[in-house]
């Protein structure tokens, strides 16, 4: 966001701000209902997480500007997220890897 | 010799210094959090059973053990005090400094509301007998929270200062101030982000 | 940041305090960083030395030194296991966090980085203040952790729960210590990434920079990325050992006879693998700065273009990526299953054709080349075979099967000290002998600097070169008599006579080294600014040593890659990156 950004364009920004306002206290009360549905884990699991996922986005894409970033900050936070998937998943894998360990349904 | 690109943006990347090393902050943030989710995911798949036994009670689900009401009116909060960073960061770029101040006090005190509310919760466990020594989900539910709490206080000394003493520089250089403020929303927003993939994990699941 | 910024454009005294302890000059800070960390290397050094007294003789009292210590550590001058546990796990810990990598990374990053890329500074002089300050408290706080009851960490480098949530006090001071350093490291990863990105000269493209560089660039990244899950596992120890969580503590976990009043329920693995996440990378962290000097070394002395520059660059960036799922590598005995070995042993045979490709790019770069045996380039080659032997003796323990006999013996400290001692060090020595004359104005002596050479590498190997025999006939590491109780060790055990003997040779090895770092400051053979005739930025742009803050009187312009030596039709055998003239450049494009 460069400083030739217009006042106009803020002006524009600053209803962007209030309508994701607006989108993450809806989705904050779609988290909690679902949890309220008592779902067994799984569905409960990915639901949840879905629900944050875009509440996520939200704020990164409008608040904090990332929709219109630059490459190299892409670039870094690719390589971050690449690297926070593999840790989270290489966690799962290794606990089920384990001898003597189930899955339990 | 000036050190080149602390309010200019390089060419060629297109970011100031302190754009790209906040930035770069935040990527060593995502994965400390993610060590912690890590950790968290690796210890709950292995727990027989969750929340489970704590102060003498067993529980099914953790929104027994955890207020959600809470809880959510806590993550309201939380993203209110998002927008009104982005806000006191969207005037200066339209040059209101009143409404500048405006925002980033509501800012100030909306995180402490959330410290406040934070702090009654801590409260009620502990009165409760639930230390986080008493189980695996305690234990977890505090540090996590606590840390994420660090970070709020951390954000309250940052936003402090650019409310306060920090503020005059936006008589003598009032882009970069613009700039600071940008940094600080970018932070802020981060610790708010956290919160979002906290609430659900620890209260809800 | 503001102020030190200001004070770049005009010239003004600034108080002792200011200028040598508070500075905000990159160039100091290094310094301070070198300094530090070569005090602590010494004295992780010395706590060596005393443990190789107990493993050579086992239960004799320690001439010169022993009555200097009380009767909790050493009654009589005889060493106690628990001093000896104390011992090794601080030796681990300071020659890695509080040596080799404020050296390599805060030293020479923070002293030739800026200067290589043509800039006037970090890109956050105040932010690289408080990383050395934030790094110096870590080591006091590692050092006090002797005095406290209890003494020092005893549960070995790598802290592993159950027994280092167990342990006295003094592993308390050890997660406060490493909270400390991460803290430091990352706000230094920040910058200098910052730096490298934004602060080069014009002209200097990403592939034109010296690769040296690129080396700081990764090693910075990994730093900044694979150290968070660390802080995030220190700061679980902490709340097992201050709140009594059960992060790391099994349900019906029994010490000494006795089930641990717990609630139980975590997981000693979880520590294992959130620390070897970071422990891994941390490896490449100690070993790609030395790549990076060694380059600059090689291409400078052979007078040639390195030999492969793109693949090396290439290589650096897959083996930093490749090292963050490598990691459980280090766990194959804890019962992972099959399938999870069978993953990490594939990544960990992959990572090894990188290195490969670099040990082979360096030595490639000899051929033909009319080199000069100056004293950095005879560390730089000693670098070369002696980390091929560190890195060759690391396949077989990439492997499950021989992992399964090796693991946890001899063979694996000599494996790892080969890559860390004769690699790492001694790149070090070469990178202080190659750029002193760069801060100081002065070369060191010569003659000192191959006396010094010859006598560390040849006591080196003979510390090291033994461990791998003892480790194969199946000597555990860390036990205190050296193995005295195990009949296997008996045929082998003779060698620790020999290790130490030649581990205190090594130390008389380093005086000559000491002597000639301080006695070159004001005596040394005065230099020209560009002594080595090099072709980078930090010798060609600006004297030595530099000018204070700001380092140039002008940013250079950069016109050509790093390594433009020997070009043909060129006047001189070197081009510098800032030297304008069109040469018939064949080099840039090969």
């Amino acid at each position: 966001m460069g400083h030739s950004t217009s006042i106009e364009e803020v002006k524009k920004h600053v209803k962007t701000y209030y309508m994701v306002f607006g989108a993450l206290m809806v989705l904050t009360v779609v988290t909690v209902a679902i949890a309220y549905l008592h779902l067994s884990i799984i569905p409960a699991l990915i639901l949840a997480l879905f629900v944050a996922t875009i509440k996520g986005s939200l704020v990164a894409c409008y608040f904090m500007h990332l929709i219109s970033e630059k490459n190299m900050v892409y670039l870094t936070l690719g390589i971050t997220m690449l690297f926070f998937v593999f840790m989270i998943g290489i966690f799962i894998f290794a606990y089920y890897g384990q001898e003597g360990v189930y899955v339990v349904p | 010799m000036d050190i080149p690109y602390t309010v200019e943006e390089r060419p060629d990347t297109g970011l100031n210094n302190a754009k790209l090393g906040i930035w770069l902050f935040l990527a060593s943030e995502v994965m400390l959090f993610g060590g912690l989710f890590s950790a968290y995911i690796f210890l709950r798949i292995g727990a027989p059973e969750w929340p489970g036994t704590m102060a003498g009670q067993t529980f099914a689900t953790s929104f027994e053990v955890l207020n959600v009401p809470i809880g959510t009116f806590n993550t309201f909060v939380l993203i209110a005090s998002s927008v009104t960073m982005v806000m006191s960061w969207a005037s200066l770029m339209m040059k209101d400094f009143k409404k500048y101040k405006l925002y980033m006090g509501l800012t100030i005190l909306l995180a402490l509301a959330f410290l406040v509310v934070k702090g009654f919760e801590y409260g009620g466990k502990f009165s409760a007998g639930m230390f986080p020594s008493e189980s695996t989900f305690l234990a977890i539910y505090f540090t996590l929270t606590g840390l994420h709490g660090l970070h709020v206080i951390g954000g309250i000394v940052v936003n402090a200062y650019f409310w306060g003493p920090g503020a005059k520089m936006w008589e003598t250089d009032p882009d970069r101030f613009t700039n600071r403020i940008e940094i600080a929303g970018l932070y802020w927003h981060f610790v708010d982000l956290v919160w979002i993939f906290l609430f659900p994990t620890i209260y809800l699941l | 940041m503001a102020d030190s910024e200001k004070d770049h454009g005009h010239h003004h005294e600034e108080s002792f305090i200011r200028k040598y302890v508070f500075s905000t000059d990159h160039k100091v800070i290094g310094i301070q960083y070198g300094i530090t960390s070569l005090l602590f290397l010494l004295f992780g050094f010395v706590l060596m030395m005393m443990m190789r007294w107990q493993l050579a003789y086992p239960g004799e009292p320690m001439p010169l030194i022993g009555w200097m210590f009380g009767e909790s550590t050493m009654p009589d001058g005889v060493m106690l296991p628990e001093f000896y546990n104390q011992l090794g796990a601080m030796h681990g810990t300071i020659m890695v966090f509080l040596g080799i990598v404020p050296l390599a990374v805060g030293a020479f990053g923070n002293y030739v980085v800026p200067l290589q890329i043509g800039a006037p500074d970090m890109a956050f002089p105040k932010l690289n203040m408080a990383s050395y300050w934030v790094f110096f408290l870590g080591g006091v706080t590692m050092l006090i952790s002797f005095w406290v009851p209890g003494g020092a960490a005893k549960a070995g480098w790598t802290s592993y729960p159950p027994l280092a949530n167990i342990e006295t006090t003094g592993q308390t001071m050890w997660l406060i210590g490493m909270i400390f350093l991460i803290t430091s490291s990352l706000l230094g990863a920040v910058n200098f990434i910052t730096t490298i990105i934004q602060l080069r000269a014009p002209g200097l493209t990403f592939m034109r920079m010296p690769f040296f560089v690129w080396a700081q660039l990764v090693t910075s990244f990994l730093l900044l990325l694979a150290f968070p899950p660390l802080e995030a596992a220190g700061v679980l120890q902490l709340m097992d050992r201050v709140a009594d969580t059960s992060f790391f503590m099994p349900t019906g976990l029994v010490v000494s006879g006795e089930v641990m009043n717990l609630s139980g329920g975590g997981s000693p693995l979880l520590w294992q693998h959130l620390f070897w996440f970071l422990a891994h990378p941390e490896v490449y962290v100690l070993i790609l700065p030395a790549m990076g000097i060694v380059g600059e070394i090689i291409a400078n002395n052979t007078r040639k273009p390195l030999w492969g520059y793109k693949s090396l660059v290439y290589s650096v960036i897959f083996l930093g990526f490749m090292s963050f799922i490598v990691w459980a590598h280090h766990m194959y005995i804890t019962g992972m299953g099959t399938a999870i070995s069978t993953f990490f042993q594939l990544t960990t045979m992959i990572i090894s054709i990188p290195s490969v490709i670099i040990l082979s790019a360096l030595f490639l770069s000899l051929w033909g080349g009319s080199i000069r045996f100056t004293t950095p380039m005879l560390f730089a080659l000693g670098f070369l075979p002696m980390f091929g032997i560190g890195g060759l003796t690391g396949l077989p323990l990439g492997l499950a099967p021989p992992d399964i006999h090796l693991h946890d013996t001899y063979y694996v400290i000599g494996h790892f000290h080969y890559v860390v001692a004769p690699g790492t060090i001694i790149a070090m020595f070469a990178g202080i002998y190659y750029w002193y004359p760069k801060a100081t104005g002065r070369k060191m002596s010569d003659m000192l600097g191959k006396v010094h050479f010859w006598g560390t590498i040849i006591t080196m190997n003979g510390i090291f070169m033994p461990m791998f025999i003892q480790g194969m006939a199946g000597v555990s590491r860390r036990l205190y008599d050296g193995g005295q109780l195990y009949d296997l060790a008996e045929p082998v055990l003779h060698w620790n006579e020999f290790m130490s003997i030649s581990a205190w040779l090594l130390g008389l090895f380093q005086l000559p080294f000491i002597w000639n770092f301080f006695y070159s400051i004001k005596k040394g053979e005065k230099v020209d600014d560009n002594v080595w005739e090099a072709t980078t930025l930090e010798w060609t742009a600006t004297t030595s040593p530099p000018l204070g803050h700001g380092n140039f009187e002008v940013l250079p312009q950069v016109y050509r890659g790093p390594y433009e030596y020997s070009v043909p039709g060129a006047a001189s055998d070197f081009i510098p990156q800032n030297d304008p003239e069109e040469h018939q450049s064949v080099a840039e494009e090969a």
